[in-house]
């Protein structure tokens, strides 16, 4: 009994599992980097002030904010701050998941033309139906539901191109991505242009952003986030049996094209939901996987979870970039971009071997 | 249905497979005495590895397959993983993987599909790797491995799912002589100690009449011949399904030795 408990330790500190440590590390990651984006922001209402009104509030104290100052800080900057953490952790979440089921370090909802088939599908539901308001129908309103068809047309369309060019790897993968993605977001332009009333929402919105947000989009994406997080989490041991590729993980009595299905639905269902509230956002779903790789080992038992919660620290971080920067507002997937391409040319560099 | 008292541990009869109209092989027959080494040799392209694929339910196949006694297309593909264990010529080793993470994969017939790895799971794990000489290898990543350390860890990966039966495609692709006779030498003591039935597809002649107790030489995707290797291995026989003109000579403990000859005439 003690012996195998003394072996078990031994062979346990090999293992690549998601230790206290690093959970807690990212978990307080997050808390901190809401609290700056609660703190932050312009005008009178500093951050010593919001930090009294939060003490306020946790221990039924005095405030020192007025009733609209108050207002900002748990109507606006909070709904905000909880929007782009869950925005982040779904498309790190569905990045990681991606990498997994296509075994390519740079696959990513966005480079397979997820983000632009859920564009396109959103925008034709703006343009042909603007009656229909982005939610009015609920968590399954027309909006999401285009959108994650869209996801889905997308990443199947970059696949199955991909695939019949036949033993092209990663970057007969990639440039089916370019392809598929350049094509539907040509239809999505087309589409826009067709309604110049809503140009500039469209417009807006394909730049990615949280500007225009409350509690109702909050509560209306966690429902998807938190089924794809969950299955993402579940399936994360799954994930890790296909990397030794389809037969091999056949050999260990497992269904690949079964687990594929369930794992790609719930990516490209979370990545919808992103989109469908914030626009299209990229490089997140590379970024942030990579440097979980890089930081914690090659398991998805680690990398799944601490990018879900990575994701969302760092699309919170970006946001706050986003909104501070300069007087006005930058478009929060600028904001991302300039933070991931330099990344993406980093790991492309770092894979070079893989993708001759 | 029950073993009816034969030792077969595995029994091909009639089974064609491949992918396509026209199978890679085609009504092949032969059997696996439990505990005993089974070699399937024959030259390029003869399906030695699709027999393996088709045993393991990797490659669409007709006829039948039966495992002690229990047809395999009456097994659940989970079963199935529980009493065949297969590695392929080129196993895909994720370079960042730990040792001991790609060889817990190995354990995945045994659990349900959302549960984590026990206890007892690792225990098994540690076994595989102190018997394989690979706990001191235990933390290190698959991309830092040489080759027969590599073979080894794929060795351990299939020895965790402790099954009756397992399925080698060229286990010893890449190694050296050294390296290659090591790694037969472990094999063939696992089966010895665990009464392991093992199938290899080898390339080399010389070793596989070594190590295996019968010889299957397949041709285009037929069986040509069955039996101990020395009945197998005649000259006459390498002539006529590799095209190679060889010696088969006889070493004092009587295992038949294949030698090259460079053919004679033009010269």
């Amino acid at each position: 009994m003690l012996r195998t408990r003394s072996r078990w330790r031994r062979t346990a500190s090999h293992t690549t599992r998601l230790t206290p440590l690093a959970l807690a590390v990212a978990v307080i990651t997050v808390v901190a980097v809401a609290l700056l984006g609660l703190l932050i922001g312009p005008g009178e209402l500093t951050g010593d002030r919001v930090l009294a009104e939060i003490a306020a509030q946790l221990t039924g104290g005095v405030s020192p904010l007025s009733e609209a100052e108050a207002a900002v800080v748990w109507q606006l900057r909070l709904p905000r701050v909880l929007l782009a953490a869950l925005v982040g952790a779904a498309l790190a979440g569905a990045g990681a998941a991606f990498q997994g089921v296509f075994r390519n370090p740079l696959a990513d909802p966005y480079l397979l033309g997820a983000g632009a088939g859920a564009g396109m599908a959103a925008t034709a539901v703006v343009v042909f139906a603007p009656a229909v308001t982005a939610w009015s129908l609920g968590p399954v309103g027309p909006l999401p539901l285009a959108a994650f068809a869209g996801a889905l047309l997308g990443v199947g369309l970059s696949w199955a191109l991909g695939r019949s060019t036949g033993g092209a790897g990663t970057a007969g993968l990639l440039l089916a991505g370019v392809a598929v993605t350049a094509f539907l977001t040509a239809i999505q332009t087309f589409v826009q242009q067709l309604n110049t009333q809503t140009l500039k929402q469209v417009y807006t919105w394909t730049l990615g952003g949280l500007n225009i947000t409350g509690w109702t989009d909050v509560g209306l994406v966690v429902p998807y986030v938190g089924l794809a997080a969950i299955v993402l989490v579940a399936a994360a041991r799954l994930l890790d049996l296909l990397t030794l590729g389809d037969a091999e993980a056949a050999s260990l009595g497992l269904r690949p094209g079964r687990i594929r299905l369930v794992v790609l639905s719930a990516a490209s269902l979370a990545t919808a939901a992103a989109v469908s509230v914030s626009g299209l956002i990229g490089f997140v779903g590379i970024v942030v996987p990579h440097l979980v790789r890089l930081l914690a080992g090659a398991s998805y038992r680690v990398i799944v979870p601490l990018s879900l919660l990575g994701g969302a620290a760092f699309v919170i971080a970006a946001d706050l970039v986003a909104r501070t920067i300069m007087p006005g507002e930058l478009p929060l997937g600028v904001v991302t971009a300039f933070a991931g391409a330099p990344f993406f040319a980093l790991v492309l560099r770092t894979n070079r071997e893989r993708l001759s | 249905m029950t073993a009816t008292g034969t030792a077969s541990a595995l029994s091909l009869h009639d089974v064609s497979a491949g992918y396509g109209a026209e199978p890679v092989v085609a009504h092949v027959s032969l059997e696996a005495r439990r505990s005993r080494w089974l070699a399937i040799v024959g030259p390029n392209g003869a399906g030695k590895s699709t027999v393996l694929k088709a045993v393991a339910n990797l490659v669409p196949s007709q006829g039948t397959v039966m495992l002690d006694g229990t047809d395999t297309a009456t097994l659940p593909r989970k079963e199935l993983a529980r009493r065949v264990g297969y590695a392929p010529q080129n196993p895909a080793l994720p370079e960042r993987l730990t040792v001991t993470d790609y060889v817990l994969l190995g354990r995945a017939p045994h659990l349900g599909a959302l549960a984590r790895e026990s206890a007892a799971d690792v225990s098994i794990v540690e076994d595989a790797l102190a018997r394989l000489d690979l706990h001191e290898l235990a933390g290190r990543r698959l991309g830092t491995l040489s080759g027969g350390e590599a073979q080894r860890a794929v060795l351990a990966r299939v020895l965790v799912q402790r099954t009756p039966l397992l399925l080698l495609d060229e286990p010893t692709t890449g190694l050296d002589i050294g390296h290659a006779q090591t790694l037969l030498e472990r094999l063939d003591q696992l089966r010895r100690e665990d009464g392991t039935t093992v199938v290899t597809t080898l390339h080399d002649l010389t070793v596989a009449a070594q190590y295996a107790d019968e010889l299957v030489l397949l041709d285009r995707g037929g069986v040509v011949a069955t039996g101990p290797p020395s009945q197998v291995l005649t000259t006459e026989r390498l002539r006529t399904h590799y095209a190679a003109d060889v010696d088969v000579l006889t070493t004092a403990a009587g295992s038949p030795v294949v030698v090259p000859v460079r053919p004679t005439d033009g010269r």
